[in-house]
C-alpha cells in the first residue's frame, strides 16, 4: 500500500479538472440558452407577424 | 452535426458513464500491481488515455483550423476552438498526473526532461491560442490568426516524440505489458475516447448557441 496518497491524489485530481470543466461548461450553456430565448422573444415582440 | 445530435445527447453521456466506470474497476480491482512502481503505477492507466486525447484535440484544431482556411466555412472554425478547449483540458490532467506520478518515482515534482518540457510548450502554445480567441474577439482576422497558431502548434507533437529520441530522456517508455495491463489501458483508453467526444460536442453546442445569438442580434439592430 506505498503510495497510495499519490494513487488517491491523481485520480482526484483529475475528477476535479473534469468536473470542473464540465460546470464551466453546462453554466455557460446555460447563460447561452438563456440569452437566446431572451433575443427571441424580443424579437417576437418587435415582429409579431414574423414569429412562428 | 444535427444527425449526430441524437446520439450524442442521448448514448454517448451513458456510454462515458459506463466505459468509464469500468475503466475505474479495471484499474482498482483488476489489474495487477507493477512490479518496480507498485501502487501508484496504476496513474498511468488515465494519464496516457489523456495524452493521446491531447494530441487528438490539437491535431483537430489544425486539421479544422487548416479546412477553415481552405474552405471559410465557419464549423471549422467553431470545431477548432472547441477541440483546443477539449485538448487544454487533457493536457492539464497529462501534466498533473505525471507531476503526481513523478514525486515517489523520481523524488521530484517535475524536471526539465525533454518530454515533460515539450508538454510545457504544447500547453503553452494552446493556451495563448485560446487566449488569443478570448480577447481579440470573434472577428474573421482573428480567426484566421488562430487558425495559423493551430497549425504551427501542433508541429510540437512529432517534435515531442524525436526529442525523446535526441536527447534520451528519463520518461519511461513502454514496450511490453501484460495482457491484463493491456486490456485495462484498451478500456481506459476507450473510456477517455468517449469523454473526448461528449466534451467536444458540448462544446460545440454551447458554441453554435453563441452563433445563434450574433445572428439574433444581427437581426434586431436590423430591425430597429
Amino acid at each position: 500500500m506505498e503510495h497510495i496518497s499519490y494513487l488517491f491524489a491523481a485520480f482526484l485530481a483529475v475528477w476535479i479538472v473534469i468536473f470542473f470543466y464540465l460546470f464551466s461548461l453546462s453554466r455557460r450553456h446555460r447563460d447561452l440558452a438563456r440569452e437566446v430565448e431572451a433575443l427571441r422573444q424580443m424579437m417576437e415582440q418587435k415582429n409579431p407577424s414574423r414569429s412562428t | 452535426m444535427k444527425r449526430f445530435a441524437p446520439f450524442a445527447d442521448n448514448v454517448l453521456p451513458w456510454l462515458t458513464l459506463t466505459t468509464m466506470i469500468a475503466a475505474l474497476a479495471m484499474v482498482f480491482l483488476y489489474v495487477p500491481n507493477e512490479r518496480v512502481q507498485g501502487l501508484v503505477q496504476r496513474i498511468f492507466y488515465f494519464h496516457l488515455p489523456s495524452a493521446w486525447n491531447t494530441f487528438l484535440g490539437f491535431f483537430i484544431v489544425a486539421g479544422a483550423g487548416a479546412s477553415y482556411l481552405w474552405q471559410g466555412n465557419r464549423f471549422f472554425d467553431l470545431l477548432a476552438q472547441a477541440a483546443a478547449e477539449i485538448g487544454m483540458v487533457f493536457c492539464t490532467i497529462v501534466l498533473i498526473t505525471g507531476s503526481i506520478w513523478a514525486r515517489p518515482i523520481w523524488g521530484v515534482w517535475w524536471t526539465w526532461d525533454p518530454r515533460l518540457t515539450m508538454v510545457v510548450v504544447l500547453w503553452t502554445i494552446y493556451a495563448a491560442y485560446l487566449l488569443l480567441r478570448h480577447l481579440g474577439g470573434d472577428t474573421e482576422q482573428i480567426a484566421r490568426y488562430a487558425a495559423v497558431l493551430g497549425i504551427i502548434g501542433v508541429l510540437d507533437i512529432p517534435l515531442l516524440h524525436i526529442a525523446v529520441r535526441l536527447w534520451r530522456g528519463i520518461h519511461p517508455k513502454v514496450d511490453k505489458m501484460a495482457p491484463e495491463m493491456l486490456w485495462t489501458l484498451l478500456m481506459c483508453t476507450v473510456a477517455f475516447l468517449c469523454l473526448f467526444t461528449w466534451m467536444l460536442w458540448l462544446r460545440l453546442r454551447s458554441l453554435s448557441l453563441r452563433e445563434e445569438i450574433t445572428t439574433l442580434r444581427r437581426q434586431a439592430v436590423a430591425t430597429a
